[in-house]
């Protein structure tokens, strides 16, 4: 019987294929919009670490102004002072913790054909490879000896080991970075994550680092800062270590804790911490110390940028007026036919197969919006990612889950579109209709 | 009009289909007043002018990587050499570049000490060639003398005694008097350093285009010796592309263990920071685009179906003597009733939608102007698109009246 039901929707579909045409096209650019907003935002709000992201917290202090939060209304600075960062990581109270640091080094190649370039740089410590859960090619990270012993060790990215050592194992060569020689001790295997949720400081969605080095080099090795410094207090005369010295912010702290125990312990040490900070006359605001995972913090940051989320209610409007358009021309369609559904319902058809067969014919405008839809998202992405350049790499890619959401929300929605029109058919009493035949 | 009675009743006989219709305009319009509010707020955001020579300007990146790399006397000497080149303007170092999104902003107050709150200011160090390599215009004091500039190392913490601000800056710390009078006046960094303005500028935007304060910036008299600098060119007009090679093969060509980087003109720079503005606008006007054309190619297709359900009626009112004209106007009219309801509708979804934005992004509310034009735009599409099918009605021939079924 369903099979037959196809055979009739077919038929009245092909009967004007002009309106059927438009039907399927207002439902495909409704779901293409929607879809192409939709899968942006998803992406943007992607967890990048699913599996541990409730146990990595970003650390926060108010080391601020006393006259002024950071920002209003008394959120603690985004990130910590040369001073907790290594203070904080030397204490050692949670699983695991690093703080972050990032830098720009000339790299000169051993290769004389190669001309000397700058990398971005990432400063951390030892813990930064198993907390992230960082993949290696070769190698590991380095031990948490060389943090302290100021080991000059270089873990590089698959990329750029690519560059620099054609992708062989390059463990145990030598790299001159800065006028220094490091030792490389890992490589890592591709390591994409979206967003980059570690350091959002510059951007959620940068480039990851190809080089990562012990954090306690900046100090060593007076490496210059990039991302965002930011100061409150002038600081006095003195070179490079008044500069790490003062109260000026630009690095970022992470720590692992396994359990709300652990969480409230950590919390309870930063109080003391700061308590003690107090005494030596630092830290002139109220204590207002903050832990935050990963996704507390990428709510925090706004890593969705409000654009994508103003665009994906424009769309989803877009959306409900290509609904209303279908609603409304099935409508005039199925009122159009009311002669023939009478005449169907006087031979003998029930209320219930007339209903089926309106729902099917529906529901295949859907299938047919819907791939139309998908097609329209994929070249909307395209365009996206043309309009918006490098800032969407990554953001603008049509993955399966969406296409199957593009899918059954064309389906759907088409249905429910359908069903008004199809229960004011379906209910028309044959008779008033037949007499005016 | 004693034929809006038959037609209003007529249109009540499918009641749901006209609500949504009106429903649907009601939307678009919603979608398209504030879609195109939000076009316009970016416009007028890139329309900003930065007071730069922007077709005639590039910059870039010498960054000193050799042991002996003496960044004060290669500076000097790249400096000028560029300025000797044929097709160069003028030529300054650099700390940041406007509107490229990285730079360096200071607090400035009129008051020494800690407790006074600073205005925000972004910070441009440049030589007394800036004035002119940046093309920004003196409107009150002086420019910075050769004697005036001073290195500035990496850690350095003090300040110039002369500074240049923008007029906006001037107009933020001193509210209440003539820009001419701010010449000479003394402002307070790092709380209590003083400052003198010796200069006001015209115009000059900071690195960053979204900072509510944009406009406000000072140039400080020194050469930075970070390790890295920049330089700022500036070019006769239509010359910009050559002179980019000319210069980057000078700079080359001196070995002195420095790289050459991020060569990029000023035009790149803007469509860059503007990238996002530029590419929400092209979004929003295909959605408007593509939405006026659904409604309109709904309407064709619901005038076009309720024609062929009245094909009766229409020959039949043809054989009683309606003219072709009457018959196109009972859908036009038919259609004007419905779309004038979805618009009086979409004025207050509008404006709802518009609060909401204002609330949740912090947009700007919209110009009441949009609502007319926007009732207007879809009137008139509403009518065009019952034409078509309202033309094929006046065709129906009289004599369809007489035929049975």
């Amino acid at each position: 019987m369903i099979a037959y039901y196809f055979k009739l929707s077919l038929l009245s579909l092909r009967r004007n294929l002009l309106l059927t045409g438009l039907m399927i096209a207002a439902i495909g650019l409704g779901i293409g919009a929607a879809m192409t907003t939709i899968t942006v935002n998803y992406l943007m709000s992607a967890n990048p670490i699913p599996h541990k992201s409730e146990q990595l917290f970003y650390v926060q202090l108010d080391s601020w102004d006393p006259n002024q939060p950071y920002t209003e209304p008394n959120e603690p600075p985004d990130q910590v002072t040369w001073t907790e960062a290594t203070n904080l990581t030397a204490a050692k109270q949670a699983k695991r913790q690093s703080a972050m640091a990032t830098s720009n080094l000339v790299i000169e190649p051993e290769r004389a054909e190669q001309k000397p370039f700058i990398a971005s740089v990432r400063l951390a410590y030892s813990d930064f490879f198993p907390m992230f859960d960082v993949p290696f090619l070769y190698g590991s990270g380095w031990h948490d000896s060389a943090d302290q012993d100021l080991r000059r060790v270089v873990v590089l990215s698959k990329k750029m080991n690519d560059e620099l050592f054609g992708g062989e194992d390059s463990v145990g060569r030598n790299l001159v970075m800065a006028g220094t020689t490091f030792q490389v001790v890992g490589v890592l295997d591709s390591w994409e994550l979206k967003p980059k949720f570690f350091d959002v400081t510059t951007g959620a969605f940068n480039e990851m680092e190809d080089v990562y080095i012990p954090f306690l080099l900046k100090q060593a090795m007076e490496l210059p800062s990039s991302g965002n410094n930011n100061c409150w207090k002038p600081f006095e005369e003195g070179g490079f270590s008044a500069y790490l010295g003062s109260e000026c912010i630009n690095y970022q702290m992470w720590v692992e804790l396994d359990s709300d125990a652990e969480k409230a312990d950590y919390l309870s040490f930063l109080h003391s911490y700061v308590e003690e900070q107090k005494r030596l006359g630092r830290f002139p605001r109220e204590q207002n110390n903050r832990l935050s995972d990963v996704m507390e913090w990428m709510e925090n940051q706004e890593v969705v940028a409000d654009d994508a989320r103003m665009m994906m209610y424009m769309a989803l409007m877009f959306l409900v007026v290509c609904l209303l358009n279908t609603v409304a021309l099935l409508l005039a369609k199925f009122i159009g036919r009311t002669p023939e559904i009478a005449l169907r319902r006087a031979v003998g058809a029930s209320k219930r197969t007339l209903f089926l067969q309106h729902i099917i014919e529906s529901a295949m405008l859907g299938v047919a919006g819907g791939i139309l839809g998908l097609a329209i998202a994929w070249l909307g992405l395209q365009g996206v990612s043309g309009l918006y350049g490098e800032d969407t790499r990554g953001l603008a890619e049509l993955d399966l889950t969406m296409a199957a959401l593009a899918v059954v929300l064309a389906i759907v929605s088409t249905v429910l579109a359908g069903i008004y029109p199809t229960w004011r058919t379906c209910s028309v009493a044959p008779a008033g209709q037949l007499k005016t035949q | 009009m004693s034929e809006l009675g038959p037609i209003f009743r007529a249109l009540m006989r499918n009641k749901v289909g006209a609500l949504l219709l009106a429903l649907q305009i009601a939307v678009t319009m919603t979608i398209m007043v504030n879609a195109i509010h939000m076009i316009e707020n970016r416009s007028s955001l890139m329309a900003r002018p930065s007071g730069l020579d922007e077709a005639n300007q590039f910059y870039l990146s010498s960054t000193g990587y050799a042991q002996d790399f003496n960044e004060q006397l290669v500076v000097e000497e790249d400096l000028r050499l560029i300025r000797q080149l044929p097709g160069i303007v003028d030529a300054t170092q650099i700390n940041a570049i406007p509107l490229s999104g990285g730079g360096w902003s200071m607090g400035l107050s009129v008051e020494p000490g800690a407790e006074s709150r600073g205005s925000g200011i972004a910070v441009y160090f440049v030589d007394n060639n800036g004035m002119n390599t940046l093309d920004v215009e003196l409107i009150a004091g002086r420019n910075f003398s050769a004697s005036e500039i001073s290195y500035r190392g990496r850690n350095a913490t003090e300040w110039p005694q002369n500074i240049i601000i923008t007029e906006a800056a001037a107009k933020e710390l001193f509210p209440d008097i003539s820009v001419n009078e701010v010449v000479g006046k003394t402002v307070y960094i790092n709380n209590d350093e003083p400052m003198t303005i010796i200069g006001i500028i015209d115009q000059l935007q900071a690195p960053w285009v979204g900072w509510s304060a944009v406009e406000r910036v000072m140039l400080v008299p020194q050469r930075t010796l970070f390790g890295s600098s920049r330089y700022f060119i500036r070019t006769e007009p239509g010359q910009r592309d050559a002179m980019i090679k000319a210069t980057e093969q000078l700079l080359l060509d001196r070995d002195v263990g420095r790289l050459i980087r991020n060569v990029r003109t000023m035009e790149e720079t803007r469509d860059d920071s503007y990238r996002g503005h530029q590419a929400l606008q092209t979004i929003l006007w295909v959605i408007v685009t593509v939405l006026t054309i659904i409604t309109a190619l709904g309407i064709v297709g619901m005038v076009t179906f309720s024609v062929n359900r009245r094909r009766k009626q229409i020959g039949t009112r043809r054989a009683l003597g309606a003219t072709r004209w009457q018959i196109i106007r009972h859908f036009l009219v038919e259609n004007a009733l419905v779309t004038s309801c979805g618009l009086i509708l979409g004025v207050g979804s509008s404006i709802a939608l518009n609060i909401w934005l204002v609330d949740v992004f912090s947009l700007p509310r919209v110009g009441w102007h949009y609502l007319p034009i926007a009732m207007a735009v879809l009137l008139l599409v509403g009518q065009l698109a019952v034409l078509g099918p309202a033309r094929r009605a006046a065709a129906i021939s009289p004599a369809l009246a007489t035929r049975s079924a």
